[in-house]
């Protein structure tokens, strides 16, 4: 995050929260920043951090169109739909600490991970995405999505600019794969597209491989980032969800085929000309399948 | 047993050392909100490391296990008695509790007191009394089990001392030796529930029989021994059977301990009555509680489905 923009973001988040919250709870956080930015061991932040819930609730946001398009304005991929008033008020004490030393900062910013509570990671690492020197704290967030936490996990790899930009491939494929693991949708990884890469098709056609040895069934999400990458050995699992009963993993199938250009895929993909004519009208997307995925 | 669908706290019971198997039974019996006291670990520990990760693990994954059945998760946090001997070490544990006490879900500082009576012990069992003191939260008293009667007189006597209420005051593991000395300066008097070292549930039954239910309080402190995890609901089911009333076996097996704890701001009934329903969709990977295959349960709680087959798919 461009720390010019700093002064900005707090502002926007400073109005969301006033909009929440009650006129008492935005002078006690006030109050808190104004301490917060003078602090010199960042001692300061650690008590309002964590009693932020006390004073500003723990309310959702319910965020009109217009605050959502105006959050990815100030900050591409900045999304707080699922975010609630602590987390906002959190984010605001992580905004105000003194941030010119970049070393100093992140030690800070970095103690307060290590007695974190479920809450306080959640806001943690939902706010990496603004943080000032936001590349000392690709560590914590490699990290961060080794956890067992539903919901920290999501607050790492879901609706989150953060990993793309900052995990190495290693990481990023990692990620990739415990989200299907854990069975939440790939629909919702910012940036799934643009990293793909070949490391990650063979693991994620390694995982189906094993899936379906055991007689198991994978989520059809995971042929997405696999499609640009089909080859003579890929192609074989894509010919098995042609051949499946199951409608999405067609789709999926077709999808796969038309991110790729394998000549072989191309064939295939003209061998089902319906699906073929819906990719080409827009009526099938990824985004599709990942809703059915998830009902499913 | 609980064919009257009654609710239960069990405000004592140290789960990170229980398994998914007690989480589902606890439930099943009616039991909806647990606290977890910090304590020794059968192991001492010799790093402050150990002591960080491990407060971090009761705010953290422990309340996030036991939300997976249900079950909501509190704890007290402070430096066990057994522990504090260990001078080096307790001085640096207690430059870290600030960081704690004051967490989402942290009911209390505890469990902390005597064990052999030693200087140590006194001296980091004042400077916590005065800690708690100053956060406004609830005391969990561990009482010894060597020479109890005078360990529990002496807790007492120096809580006092430091100017705590005896109402924000918890005295853990009392017997039939202890409990008039308690209730009559005001604390509030809980009971374990724990085979052949401390209460039995029918010597339990006799005790409420005797000073009633005002300020008692039953818990079971399982942990790594040979503990029950059901003592709660057991001697409620006890209790009923031997004819105390149904009001008097909700005040000491629920109401007194949400009470008693609930001063720290940080537990109240809504907080389960209002979220009945999981999603072990929250499920999670290489320390997952349901492993790959198993069916999660969504929706409005209810048991595991036995397990049927030897067959493991």
């Amino acid at each position: 995050m461009d720390s010019k923009l700093l002064p900005t973001i707090t502002a926007f988040l400073e109005h969301l929260l006033s909009q929440y919250t009650t006129a008492d709870a935005v002078q006690w956080l006030k109050e808190k920043q104004q301490t917060v930015s003078t602090s010199e061991t960042g001692k300061e932040l650690y008590l309002p951090f964590s009693a932020a819930p006390r004073y500003v609730g723990k309310k959702s946001l319910n965020l009109s169109i217009e605050d959502l398009e105006q959050s990815n304005k100030l900050r591409k991929g900045f999304n707080p739909a699922n975010w609630t008033t602590d987390q906002l008020a959190r984010t605001i004490l992580l905004l105000s600490l003194p941030h010119e030393d970049g070393d100093k900062y992140s030690q800070f910013i970095l103690k307060l991970f290590g007695t974190a509570d479920m809450g306080e990671l959640v806001a943690l690492y939902s706010a990496l995405l603004l943080l000032p020197h936001p590349e000392k704290f690709v560590a914590q967030a490699t990290e961060g999505i080794r956890t067992n936490m539903g919901n920290v996990y999501e607050a790492i790899a879901l609706n989150n600019p953060y990993p793309f930009e900052h995990f190495s491939d290693a990481a990023w494929n990692q990620m990739v794969l415990k989200t299907i693991f854990v069975g939440k949708s790939l629909n919702k990884i910012y940036g799934l597209d643009e990293r793909s890469n070949y490391d990650l098709a063979r693991m994620l056609s390694d995982y189906a491989h094993e899936r379906w040895a055991a007689g198991r069934t994978v989520t059809p999400e995971l042929w997405r980032p696999v499609g640009p990458y089909i080859n003579e050995y890929i192609i074989q699992d894509i010919k098995r969800l042609f051949n499946s009963t199951n409608e999405t993993e067609q789709e999926a199938a077709a999808l796969a085929c038309a991110q790729s250009t394998y000549p072989a895929a191309q064939t295939l993909l003209e061998e089902h000309p319906l699906l073929k004519h819906k990719i080409t009208e827009g009526q099938l997307n990824w985004s599709h399948v990942s809703q059915k995925a998830v009902t499913t | 047993m609980n064919t009257l669908n009654m609710k239960f706290i069990d405000p004592h019971i140290h789960m990170t050392s229980r398994t998914t198997d007690d989480y589902a039974a606890m439930q099943k019996a009616g039991i909806v909100a647990i606290i977890e006291p910090a304590f020794w670990l059968g192991q001492p520990r010799t790093e402050l490391g150990s002591f960080k990760d491990y407060y971090s693990s009761l705010i953290g994954w422990e309340r996030f296990r036991a939300s997976q059945f249900g079950i909501k998760h509190y704890c007290t946090i402070g430096l066990n008695s057994k522990e504090a001997n260990n001078e080096a070490l307790a001085e640096e544990v207690m430059d870290l509790l600030p960081m704690f006490i004051c967490k989402e879900g942290v009911v209390g500082v505890g469990e902390i007191g005597y064990d052999d009576q030693t200087a140590a012990e006194d001296k980091y069992y004042r400077l916590q009394l005065d800690l708690a003191k100053e956060a406004n939260l609830p005391v969990q008293i561990h009482t010894p089990h060597r020479d109890k009667k005078a360990g529990t007189i002496r807790s007492m006597d120096v809580a006092l001392e430091h100017k705590l209420d005896p109402g924000m005051v918890i005295v853990d593991h009392n017997n039939e030796e202890t409990v008039r000395d308690v209730l009559d300066r005001g604390f509030w008097a809980a009971f374990t529930i724990y085979p052949n070292t401390k209460m039995g549930n029918e010597r339990m039954v006799e005790i409420v029989k005797q000073y009633g239910a005002e300020r008692i309080i039953v818990n079971s402190a399982a942990d790594w021994g040979i503990s029950d995890p059901l003592a709660v609901p057991k001697t409620a089911s006890l209790m009923l059977e031997r004819g105390i009333s149904l009001d008097d076996i909700h005040k000491v097996c629920y109401q007194n301990a949400l009470d008693s704890f609930g001063q720290s701001g940080q537990m109240k009934e809504s907080d389960w009555l209002e979220n009945t329903t999981i999603d072990q969709r929250e499920k999670f990977s290489d320390n997952s509680i349901l492993r790959g295959g198993q069916t999660p349960m969504v929706g409005e709680i209810r048991m595991n489905p036995a397990f049927e087959s030897n067959i493991v798919k």
